[in-house]
């Protein structure tokens, strides 16, 4: 299969290089000042995984999986999640309640992003899970295929691409 | 006025996902109702003219807290939308395996398990 | 004091870590899972201490921040849910060899605890729906896990069927924000105490709509339908989870807390909330015995003998009197331990025997020794004979409605009665006595893990009556009945201290 015949046209390839930096730096954004603009963790991730959807639309299936392989993505969901458990726990011992702030120390600027104590640490976590969660969903559900190879055992693998062209 | 057109979205989607045969149908029913749930959570926190409540710094605050639109509603929102995507993406996947297994979409073909 | 939200925060963080450490290993899930468990389960039991506390999340005062509340009910709950939850991660470090991916199935599982831990120890309501729906999706995607054709169709209508019921609860939550202006429940309970808001047919609908909601999650009729089809393809330690705790910590706890301490039963009997729940009760037990009467597949009659077992809880709640309460309670407990333990016998025969038919087996007893003892004992606690654990709550049940005036439901539910031990003799002449089959004549016992936590599970199904004696009923049953049955006390709990 040559490279020009996986995806959409040429058009769309061209456009995608350019503009698929620019909406990871907006989903970036999103996630970072979630506690002064709207936003947070959550729709962050979304526009975050959002970029790695149009890869696949745009250049075919193994482009994403070539930035970003479905373990890492996997131990990143994991890590996000527990960062956010660290948080709480650590306001449990620190403070004296669970999630309390903790963080009183930092010069007490309103609206700016250093400010808010825990909040910005747990948009951040939250960030990371959610993009890498949807990720994960969106390459277990368009690109893999579990065939069953025996009883009882299933194996994924990766679907065959469409049309064989012959040369 | 508003709530009634939230429970006529409600009753949209309840009908998809009572008299629908096939699967897809069925959860984009329920999809529907999920997000007039969401609807209906948001216009509850509605005040007459008022404003985001999202608070810069060259605002002043009892007038901030006059006007805003009440934000609790808004943070259930969030949270009933991550729930309601964590189900749709479970749906959706089972849906994908019935396929692979039956071959069909329509309910009234899976149907192995009866009494 | 500050072990309450570990609770919570301890099976959540081991399902996150499982995936990232067991990459090379395939005993770390194991290990890591059971240790869980059991560790939460010891935690259970120290709280007993400190029972009755609230706890204030991120330092916020009610009814600003979200609360965890320890009183007697949450801490009776507590124990009953962790310790089986630890009997069954203890079987199914055997029976999941069976399946494909262990360290998915402990990392849901765990997951589906933390939910009803979650759910359990709560004091906001909407707090409660994401712990509810937390632990009611990890079930969802546990009852499909072997991916046959069967289970996914299952799995499916029981998601479909669970979703909606959980849209109507948000349904109810939103209408009672917008009556009361707060989510927390004690200052719900408090702004409705006057009795002036429950004048607007809202809040009416609103009751309706948990009504609903709530029952579709604990599988009364005619809420049912998904139950008989998800709790048999399911995993049997699943099945075992799904039937013992879940349609109790996600249907009829929840249900409590709301009828008994946000609304008051006083409240609700204006437009005769408790006949109906009576009704629902009523028809679940006959439905469920008559149904289960015809049944071969063992653990479909199960299923539908947790339906009518459901019943008896519902018309023992509906009455509103102590006595009643204390039987719903123990009832609970009861059915959880005997109806978790008769799901892990029919997993060991599934194991073994690889048949769910009863037709199929036969005298199986002289094989299997000891799973045919704590079948026998599961049984026997479940038709209610003494001295082991279902006797006394049928008892308690039984006198309760007596005592209250209902002599016809009293005879109701001995009739119930003698139709479970009817349908139990059943399966017992088809599976456990009778001659052998001769395709079954060599089989062996099933592995030691899962005898262990069978035997371990008909102790406490023998012992459970010994909750009755004064002492440990003062610490554990007392404080539980007693938090229901006054409303007023969970309100200066929460707000006063």
């Amino acid at each position: 299969m040559k490279e020009e015949e996986k995806g959409l046209s040429t058009i769309v390839k061209v456009v995608t290089r350019w503009i698929v930096g620019f909406i990871l730096l907006f989903g970036i954004y999103i996630v970072i000042f979630g506690h002064l603009t709207p936003g947070g963790g959550f729709p962050g991730g979304v526009i975050i995984a959002g970029t790695f959807v149009l890869l696949t639309l745009s250049f075919g299936r193994e482009v994403p999986l070539r930035k970003l392989n479905s373990t890492l993505a996997s131990e990143l969901d994991s890590f996000g999640a527990l960062v956010f458990l660290l948080v709480g726990i650590l306001g449990l011992y620190l403070a004296t309640y669970f999630a309390q702030n903790f963080i009183t120390t930092f010069p007490q600027q309103y609206f700016r992003p250093l400010s808010a104590g825990v909040i910005p640490i747990c948009n951040l976590a939250i960030g990371l899970k959610v993009g890498a969660s949807i990720f994960m969903v969106f390459i277990i559900l368009a690109v893999t295929r579990v065939i069953s190879v025996g009883e009882g055992k299933m194996k994924m693998l990766r679907k065959k691409t469409g049309r064989r062209r012959r040369k | 006025m508003e709530f009634i057109l939230c429970f006529f979205l409600l009753m949209v989607g309840l009908y998809a996902v009572v008299t629908k045969r096939n699967l897809v149908k069925i959860i984009i029913g329920l999809a529907i109702m999920e997000y007039a749930i969401n609807l209906f959570l948001i216009l509850i926190g509605y005040r007459k003219d008022g404003i985001a409540p999202i608070m810069t710094s060259t605002m002043d605050r009892i007038e901030f807290l006059r006007k805003a639109v009440d934000p609790l509603p808004q943070a259930l929102v969030v949270t009933s939308i991550v729930i309601g995507f964590g189900i749709l993406a479970l749906a959706v996947s089972i849906a994908i395996r019935i396929y692979e297994r039956f071959g069909t979409f329509d309910i009234n073909e899976i149907k192995k398990l009866k009494g | 004091m500050k072990l309450i939200p570990l609770m919570v925060a301890i099976p959540l963080g081991t399902a996150f870590f499982i995936p990232m450490v067991s990459r090379k290993n395939q005993r770390v899930p194991d290990l890591l899972g059971n240790l869980c468990t059991f560790a939460l389960f010891l935690l259970s039991l120290c709280l007993i201490r400190f029972v009755p506390q609230v706890y204030f999340m991120g330092g916020w005062k009610p009814p600003f921040g979200i609360t965890l509340v320890l009183d007697g009910l949450s801490s009776f709950m507590l124990i009953l849910v962790n310790l089986v939850t630890f009997l069954i991660t203890l079987y199914s470090i055997s029976y999941m060899e069976l399946y494909t991916s262990k360290l998915r199935y402990y990392s849901l599982l765990l997951l589906m605890l933390a939910g009803m831990n979650g759910v359990i120890l709560t004091g906001d309501i909407f707090n409660l729906f994401v712990f509810l729906e937390i632990a009611v999706i990890s079930a969802y995607a546990l009852t499909g896990f072997g991916t046959e054709a069967e289970e996914l169709e299952a799995s499916f209508k029981y998601l479909v069927l669970g979703s909606v019921s959980s849209v109507f609860i948000l349904l109810g939550i939103a209408f009672i924000y917008s009556l009361t202006g707060s989510l927390n429940l004690a200052d719900i309970s408090q702004k409705l105490a006057g009795g002036r808001l429950f004048q607007s047919p809202a809040l009416w609908f609103a009751i309706i709509l948990f009504l609903y909601g709530f029952g579709m999650k604990s599988a009364i009729m005619p809420f049912h339908p998904w139950l008989p089809d998800a709790h048999p393809s399911a995993p049997a330690p699943i099945s075992a989870m799904l039937s013992g705790l879940l349609i109790k910590a996600a249907g009829v706890y929840p249900l409590l807390r709301i009828f008994y301490n946000m609304f008051g039963m006083g409240n609700l009997s204006q437009k005769f909330i408790p006949q109906i729940l009576m009704v629902l009760g009523g028809i679940s037990m006959a439905g469920g015995a008559l149904l289960a009467l015809i049944q071969t597949d063992i653990k479909r009659m199960f299923a539908y003998s947790s339906i009518s077992h459901m019943g008896y809880i519902f018309l023992a709640l509906s009455l509103g009197t102590p006595l009643g309460i204390l039987g719903a309670l123990f009832h609970i407990f009861s059915h959880a331990v005997s109806k978790s333990l008769l799901f892990l016998t029919s997993g060991s025969l599934e194991y073994v025997l690889h048949t769910r038919d009863i037709r199929k087996m036969g005298g199986i007893e002289e094989r299997m020794p000891i799973t045919a003892f704590s079948g026998n004992i599961g049984f026997l606690s479940l038709a209610g004979i003494p001295p082991l654990a279902g006797f006394w709550s049928k008892l308690f049940i039984i006198l309760a409605l007596v005592k209250a005036g209902r002599g016809g439901w009293a005879i109701f539910a001995c009739g119930v009665s003698v139709l479970t031990l009817g349908y139990y003799l059943r399966m017992n002449r088809y599976v456990f006595f009778g001659k052998i089959k001769s395709a079954f004549r060599r089989v062996k016992e099933a592995p030691g893990t899962m005898l262990g936590a069978m035997l371990l599970l008909s102790l406490v199904v023998i012992f459970l009556g010994s909750f009755l004696i004064p002492p440990i009923r003062k610490v554990l049953l007392s404080p539980a009945v007693h938090i229901l049955y006054s409303g007023q006390e969970y309100v200066k709990l929460v707000l006063g201290g």
